[in-house]
Order: C-alpha cells, then structure tokens, then sequence
C-alpha cells in the first residue's frame, strides 16, 4: 500500500537542505510509529521518494513524499502522530493513499509547481504590475542557464504557465520536475532584468506541487495529494 | 518563532547553515524569564563533531532537567562564518535562544583534545568575552573548563575562571546551588570563585600559585587563597546505574561524525596499557545495569527515531553482560530497521557471530589493536593482546568469509627498537599469510591487511607519563622504516600502511604535558592565525613554529628533556585516584617489560579503591 505526505516547511526549516529533510523525515516517521517498509537486506532503508527537491532558503506549503506502508494507517491518525512529532518550521497536512498504478506512482508525475515571490529589496517602480504583464506577453523570454560545464540561453517562456501579480507579491506557475524545471528565481531575475531593475531581491515561496493530468498541449494542473484518497 | 542571530543573507552564504539555527528534535527551550542560571555548553569545535560527543549529550540533559537552569549549546563557527563574525562583530550566541554568550552566567567547555585549543581562545573572543579570566567582571558569564585534558589544565589556566576536574555528574548541582545564593546576594566575582573553590573537584587557577627551578621546571604550587585546596580530587561517579543517562538525546538535521544513539555501557577499563590516559584516569570500571541500558536504548530509538544504535565505552569485551545486551538490541530493534553498530571487539566466536548478524561480511572489516608490533614492544606497554590472539582471531574470521583487516599501531613508544617497527609490517605479514593457508577455492580472492600508525604522545596520569618523545625528523624516519619493511614482505601486494602525519603530534606533546608557560604561545599562535588545528587543511605549523620563538619557549623542554622521578608535575596537584607511585611502579616494570594482569584479574594497588566503587569492590558484592 501506497501513501503520499503532503507537508509544510517554513521559518528557519528552509535552512535545512533537501537530504536533511529526507533524513528528518526517516527519523519522524519511526518516531511516530507509521508503519512504513523497509527494504532488504544487511541496512535496511525506508522505502520512501521524494519530489521536486527543494533549494535552501525557500518555504513552502506543498511538499510532497510518497512512502510505502507495510499495514494500513488512518489518514487522519497518521497526520496527527506525524504532527506530534514535527518541530517548529514543519506540518504535515495530508497522508493519502495512493493507487498501485504507475499514472500516480512516483515523483515523475510531478508536472509544475505554483510559487510567490515576495520583494525584498528594489522592487520595480509603480508600475510594476503593468510591467509585469507586458513581461510575460513577450514571444520570447531569453536568460541565462549556468550548469557546471557550460552557458547557454534559454527561452524559459514555454515554462512559465501563469504570471500575475498578487497583491504587493508575484504569483507564478512554472514548469517543475525531471522533464523540464524552471527556478523561480530565473523567473525574476528576468523580471528585474526587464525592468532594469537588477538590484532587486526577492525570496519565493512554493505554494503547491503539481501533477498533470491533462495532456501536452492542454495541461490540467492538480495538487499532488488530490491524486490519492483518505484512508479511513 | 524565534529570531535567529544571522540574518537570512548571511545564512544562505555560509557552508550547512544548519550547524547555526537550532530547532533541533530534543533541543531545549526555556523562558529565560523563568530560570535562574543560564547555561552556554560549548565544544570548541564545529558542529559535526561537537553534536557526535556523548558527554555534551549528558549534561545537557541533566542540567535541563533543573527548572531554574537552562543550558544551550555552542559551538565553533565555521571559518567561514568565522570571517564574518569578526567583520560585521556580531557576538558568538547559543543555539537555543540564539542570544549572546557573553550574557550568560556560565560558558562551559568541554576540553576533548588538545588539538582544540586555540578555537577556546576563538570562542572566547567572538563572544566578546575578555580572555583572560584576570580581565573579567561581574558582567561576564565564568568561564568553565571540564573533559579528560582538565586533568592537566595548567596550558590553557589562565583563560578559565575554573575547572572542574572529573565526571560532571557529581558536584554541578553544588556548583548551582552556590551561584544562586551568590547571585542572591549580589556577590563579588572573587566571592563566587572562593564559593566555587570549596566544592570538590572544582580548581580555580587564579587561586594557586607556581615557582619554577632554574632549570625550568616547578619548585611549588601552592594555594594563594585559604578557599582552595591543597589537592583537587577528580570526581567519579560511583553508581553508574543511579547517574542520569538522557533519554532523549539531541538529533542534528545534518549529518554528523556520530550519526547515532549511544549507549555507555560501562566507564574506565581494567586493562591497564600504560600509554592510555582514558583507562588511568576513568579508574575504577563501572558497569551499568543491564535492565537500565535496556530501558534506556529503547527509549533513546522511540525518542530519537534514530536508524543506528551503538555501545560506547573503552572495552566492550569487558563488560560483563556483553552478549545479553547485544542479542537484546539485535532482537529489539532488527524488526524496526535500526542497524547495530559494534564497537571494536575482541574477536572470538561470539564477536564473529555478532558481526556477521548485523553486517555484510564481504563489506565489513575487522579490526584489531595489537598498537606494537612485537611481543616485546606489547609487553612493554601492557598490551594484553598476543600474536596468536591476532592469528586465531583473523583465522577464524577468515574462515567465516571476511577477506579485510584492519590494524592499529602506535610508533615512537618508549624503549622502541628498529625490530619493534619493523615488527608492525612483519605481523601485517602474518596475518596475511595465516588467509593464504586457506585453500584457493574456499576463500574469497585477495585478502587486504590495512596497517595503520599513529606516533605516540606521553599523557599526564599515566605510567608514561615520564616518556621522552621525539623529534619530528625522528617519528617521520620511523614511519620511514616500517614502510620500507612493509615493501620487503612476502605478501606485500595484500599490505597497505598508512601513518598520521607527525607536526600536530609534536604539539600534541608540549599541550598535553605543558605547564602555565604555554597559555602565551597558544595566545601567540592564535593572534597570528592558528584555528581548528586538528583539521589538516588549517593546520599552520609553521605559524606555530613561529609563536614559540616569538614567545621565546621552547618546545624541546617539553617534549625531548628527560623527566626525573622526582620531578613535580604541572598536574600534580590533581587527585585521579591512581596515585603517582602506582604509576612510577608501572614505569619501572615497562622499562623491565613486565606486564601487569587486568584489574578483575589481580589488583595492582593503583588507588582507585580510594573511590569506593566499581570493579575494587566487585568480588564482594
């Protein structure tokens, strides 16, 4: 039996990298008593997978980790050991089962990710609301991609479904994932860019992780955990 | 939520910012309003290896468990942040409240190498505390110093306003008690220091003072203040099974060296190898109740979640109730995916059965400690361990399937000949051979025998403690010497040596047996740069180099001068239990190459009854 966790991490939690987590997480889990599988052999290992890892220094509200339990839990049990367990920074919000079929199985459904962005320093002049969405009409959206043995640019434009502002912040969702992943700091860092603004800082923070269940050309974003269901 | 210290710019710049923020599982949070006596537990070093120490682990828990007392802990800043803190002068804080040391009533430093001592003196500083304990006032947190190199403090006396010599399970809550009334009524700092004399096993440096002889070594050391005692005795906890023991250990988010929850078995050893300070000084062994470390290791799992388990203590093999324990954690705890990790055993049927029940043996290694070559060199030292306890040993685990060996070995021991070094390669050797017998097509391809060496460095409180070392030249021309007899074995494809490098022994040496003389180099040395000398990548030798002639000190005094038998040491003034007859006849029969039996075998009088406890008292119980 399968279970995905959908979790929070904010406050100083950001500061702990995504292995961490994972370790963190292993170590909560048998704490609170989820009966979860281990697997073969002389170090036994929690089956447990990740998605979307994400940066130090980000918060978030819509984490994601699939387990696999060798007997069945209550959700909302599980959510409430899990929760006595946490520390300060980290909620777990939902623990549902989820099909044995590979359309749910594993983080490579993850398709996109829904972040805001928040200004911290420099914030384009008034006008930015207006700026902003004569940055996300344009064709296309060149900018920089660094990996350790090349530079290249990119056109991030595809990647970028939604852009609006929202309130004093910038709503954005982006492509997430193993098939194509945009940071959202690229996203205003181009932003910035654009409007001359380069100094600007902003920090971001993941609203939600998303699966399509769409298809290429009309993609139909839901959150993760509304792919599985409450076990009773 | 709370605030922490650094900044967000700050944190995102520096290496694993974790090692800064706290809020950690098991991490204590207090209302400072609420207690009385504020607490900054620090290991002078970073992180990882400050949160894998288990003694941090005990006092923590057990000065939290006091309402009016809120300890947090502190450790070195990276050098990264290091370099920030001092260009933007923001205070050294506890990871707890995140709030500065300096405003703390105590700074407690646990002192577990020598090699750490100048991070003090960078602990010190960033929190803006003066360094000197002479330069204090009432608006500075006491300075205090504990750990194995507290019993001999004197290198490092002048930046402590005390130390407490000993296991801190014994008199802290005196310590306590002390201060609260102290602080009641607003007392000088010199009254608290004179309070604090009083207590056993607590030494204040500035309340002694020290003549020296022409020659350079002490004439007296003698109290100043009628508060201080003549003799400070180390404390010991007696019962073992009546000390707290925490049950719901710290867990860091990051990856430390001691990734795991540990359980002590036991404390001291019955062995008596004379170059070891730990089983002098931890005198007499003192067993823990089988059904207390039962209790305890569950609880630990359930509190920790922690996916290993390991036993602490200086020989496992000697506790008694070795196997129940190991079969209770293998039974308890296979079933819920926590490994057992086993210390070193000494290898025999029940050791072998154990390792091959919780690890892979075609991925596991064994090890042995022969730490000398030869029989000659073993007896010497008092290592109990024979070359057929390593044969029939090895043999056995070679024909239960291991192929990998691991040996340990110490070079420039007292009396040392070129046969003794030599003897380290031609053991390798044997050992090797002893997997060649096995027929080909029963074992496993080619075996590996890892030898490794380390130079050894005298330690006050042992019998060796009257050792003369050597020069630096002289240990690199020994590893020489042991590398090329390792080229000149028979299986030498299946030999590998491995040697620690010889400059942080030199210092190790003048540390570890220095006097008063020593806190102007250290200070010297960190003024020109010296930090986490224990890390090969920072280790400045040559800066240390020069420290000593600037402050015109010689390190040879300390390390090549033979010592006499009548000679007063700079520790001397420290009651361990064993006495210094006992020692000197224990250099006496090394020099013979007598070797001396095992506590449970036959008491050797070492002064340790004196505490009323542990394996003296055994046989009447």
């Amino acid at each position: 039996m399968k279970a995905r966790i959908k979790f929070r991490k904010n406050g100083v939690m950001k500061f702990i990298g995504h292995l961490d987590i994972m370790r963190y997480f292993q170590k909560a889990i048998r704490r609170a008593g989820i009966p979860i599988k281990f697997s073969e052999g002389y170090s036994p290992h929690m089956i447990m997978s990740f998605a979307n890892p994400l940066g130090v220094g980000l918060t978030s509200d819509g984490e994601y980790f699939d387990i696999e339990l060798r007997a069945p839990i209550a959700s909302k049990e599980a959510v409430e050991k899990l929760n006595e367990q946490m520390v300060e920074g980290m909620e777990v919000i939902s623990f549902v089962e989820i099909p044995d079929d590979k359309k749910s199985k594993g983080m490579s459904i993850v398709a996109g990710a829904d972040y805001l962005s928040i200004s911290k320093v420099g914030m384009p002049a008034e006008d930015w609301k207006e700026k902003l969405s004569a940055f996300f009409a344009q064709e296309e959206i060149l900018v920089w991609k660094e990996t350790k043995k090349s530079k290249k640019e990119v056109n991030i434009k595809p990647m970028i479904y939604e852009l609006y502002p929202e309130g004093d912040n910038i709503y954005m969702r982006v492509a997430a994932g193993s098939v194509q992943n945009l940071k959202p700091e690229l996203v205003t860092e181009a932003f910035a860019a654009y409007c001359g603004m380069s100094d600007a800082k902003f920090v971001h923070h993941r609203l939600e992780t998303l699966a399509n269940t769409g298809t290429d050309t009309e993609p139909v974003f839901v959150p993760l955990d509304s792919l599985g269901t409450e076990i009773l | 939520m709370r605030k922490l210290a650094l900044d967000d710019e700050i944190l995102l710049a520096v290496d694993k910012p974790a090692r800064y923020i706290g809020n950690e599982v098991n991490s204590v949070i207090k209302k400072k309003e609420e207690v009385d006596i504020r607490f900054a537990m620090c290991f002078p070093e970073v992180y990882e290896i400050g949160m894998s120490h288990l003694g941090l682990q005990i006092l923590y828990d057990m000065f939290n468990r006091r309402e009016d007392t809120w300890c947090e802990r502190v450790f070195s800043p990276w050098v990264d942040l290091d370099k920030i803190m001092r260009e933007k002068a923001i205070p050294l804080f506890a990871l707890e409240s995140q709030e500065p040391v300096r405003e703390f009533d105590f700074l407690g430093i646990t002192l577990q190498f020598e090699m750490c001592y100048t991070n003090i003196l960078q602990v010190l500083d960033l929190a803006q505390i003066p360094l000197h304990s002479s330069e204090r006032t009432t608006d500075h947190p006491f300075v205090i110093g504990g750990g194995p190199c507290a019993v001999n403090p004197e290198p490092i006396a002048e930046f402590f306003d005390m130390f407490y010599i000993g296991e801190g399970e014994v008199t802290y809550d005196q310590l306590f008690d002390a201060y609260k009334l102290w602080k009641e009524k607003k007392g000088t700092r010199q009254e608290f220091l004179e309070m604090a004399a009083e207590i056993d096993g607590i030494y204040v440096p500035a309340f002694y003072d020290v003549t020296y002889k022409e020659d350079g070594t002490i004439a007296s050391m003698t109290p100043n203040n009628i508060h201080a005692k003549e003799k400070v005795r180390r404390q010991v906890a007696v019962d073992m099974s009546q000390t707290t023991y925490p049950q719901k250990p710290v867990v860091p988010f990051i990856k430390v060296t001691q990734d795991r929850a540990v359980l002590e078995i036991q404390r001291g050893c019955i062995r008596g190898c004379r170059f070891c300070q730990a089983g002098m000084i931890y005198r007499p062994i003192r067993p823990r109740d089988l059904e207390m470390l039962k209790e305890t290791a569950k609880a630990m799992i359930q509190n920790t979640g922690h996916e290993e388990i390991t036993l602490s203590s200086l020989s496992s093999s000697d506790y008694k109730e070795l196997k129940e324990i190991v079969y209770f954690l293998i039974d308890e705890f296979k079933e819920q995916g926590v490994n057992i990790s086993l210390p070193s055993l000494r290898i025999d049927a029940f050791s072998l059965d154990v390792m091959s029940k919780v690890q892979d043996i075609r991925k596991s290694s064994l090890t042995f400690a022969p730490e000398a070559g030869t029989q000659r060199m073993r007896d010497v030292i008092n290592k109990g361990l024979t070359e057929e306890d390593i044969l029939t040993g090895a043999g056995q685990a070679f024909e239960g399937g291991w192929n990998k060996v691991k040996l340990y070995f110490m070079l420039g021991l007292p009396t040392e000949t070129e046969e003794d070094m030599e003897g380290i390669a031609v053991l390798a050797d044997k050992v090797a051979r002893r997997y060649y017998e096995i027929p080909k097509d029963q074992r496993n391809g080619k075996c590996q025998i890892t030898a490794s060496s380390s130079f050894f460095v005298p330690k006050p409180f042992t019998p060796f403690q009257w050792a003369t070392m050597h020069s630096y030249e002289e240990y690199i021309h020994r590893a020489n010497v042991v590398q090329e007899a390792m080229r000149n074995q028979l299986n030498r494809k299946s030999l590998k040596y491995n040697w620690h490098t010889a400059e942080g022994t030199v210092l190790e040496g003048v540390f570890a047996r220095g006097d008063r003389k020593m806190g102007k180099v250290l200070e010297k040395a960190y003024e020109l740069g010296c930090l986490y000398d224990s890390w090969g990548e920072h280790f400045k030798f040559d800066l240390w180099i020069q420290a000593f002639e600037e402050t015109g000190i010689s390190m040879d005094f300390y390390n090549l001068r033979k010592r006499e038998e009548d000679e007063i040491f700079p520790w001397d003034f420290i009651d361990c239990g064993v006495t210094k007859k006992f020692l000197r006849r224990e250099w006496d029969r090394a020099m013979n190459g007598e070797v001396t039996p095992n506590c449970r075998a036959k008491c050797a009088g070492c002064g340790a009854a004196s505490y009323g406890g542990g394996v003296c008292f055994e046989s009447q119980n």
